[in-house]
């Protein structure tokens, strides 16, 4: 049970229902919540290969960068979207359109 | 492994996925952000599960403690009470399914069919080894790390602040 194939799979899960997330629904925060789900499922396919296949820290400390970038890239995506709630009184990414050709 | 932690890693595996999935169809925002707690919360047993322990240390302090906060207040702060219970879901999502599955199928033919080697999981505490790894080989990446921190930071507060004092100029 413990082997990288339960690992890989749960990863990939993840990873598919985060774009499912980012792909189906209207509000920015849960798209940004698939885009969290993605990073977390990266970070596990990270840990799991340095542990099985590698047999060293380089896969836990590429998922510690992951955290850290997920934290920065999710302050910045916040403060946008309340930006762009201000400006339009909705979150809805469909709505986003002003530079629409 | 025992029988309990068997019971115990499959319990929490179970959890990750269907709080991921709570996240993906639940219409209300607001049980969606909940239920990414309980999605970090299990990434982060599972890297216990895979003798992460610093990572799962930071998973659950920085994910839990700050991201998920972060989002809370998002939801909060963006979200009428009203729109809080309109159906969160575009038209295409039968249509998303497609392509989700031919990425999934082939990322996990990609995956079986190649031969990984294996070695044998080694069981130390890692903390000590991240940090002399971080501040050795990986010295580049971890300032670069403290200067996006502090772009981010002041850019996310730039972002956020009202545009009021920009129109008295």
């Amino acid at each position: 049970m413990n082997s990288l194939t339960t690992y890989i799979i749960i990863s990939i899960v993840l990873f598919l229902l985060g774009l499912l997330a980012m792909m189906t629904r209207k509000n920015a925060i849960s798209v940004l919540m698939g885009v969290e789900l993605i990073l977390n499922s990266a970070g596990l396919a990270f840990v799991a290969f340095g542990r099985f296949v590698a047999g060293n820290l380089d896969g836990q400390t590429a998922a510690l960068f992951i955290i850290i970038v997920a934290a920065a890239e999710a302050a910045v995506a916040l403060a946008v979207f309340l930006n762009y709630y201000r400006l339009k009184a909705t979150a809805e990414v469909d709505k986003a359109d002003a530079l629409r050709g | 492994m025992t029988l309990l932690s068997q019971i115990v890693f499959w319990f929490f595996v179970a959890l990750t996925v269907v709080s991921a999935a709570v996240v993906v169809f639940h219409k209300r925002i607001i049980y969606s952000a909940f239920a990414l707690l309980f999605a970090f919360f299990g990434v982060a047993v599972l890297y216990l599960f895979l003798h992460a322990d610093f990572l799962a240390a930071a998973q659950v302090l920085i994910y839990v403690g700050g991201i998920l906060t972060l989002v809370i207040f998002g939801v909060f702060l963006t979200a009428k009470i009203t729109t809080l219970d309109i159906p969160q879901l575009t038209h295409q999502r039968f249509l998303a399914l497609i392509p989700l599955v031919l990425l999934g199928l082939g990322i996990f033919l990609v995956f079986y069919t190649v031969p990984w080697p294996s070695v044998q999981p080694e069981i130390t505490p890692t903390t000590q080894r991240i940090g002399e790894l971080l501040l050795t080989r990986y010295l580049v990446p971890f300032e670069l790390a403290s200067v996006l921190l502090l772009a981010a930071l002041v850019g996310a507060m730039r972002l956020a602040r009202h545009f009021r004092q920009q129109e008295g100029d």
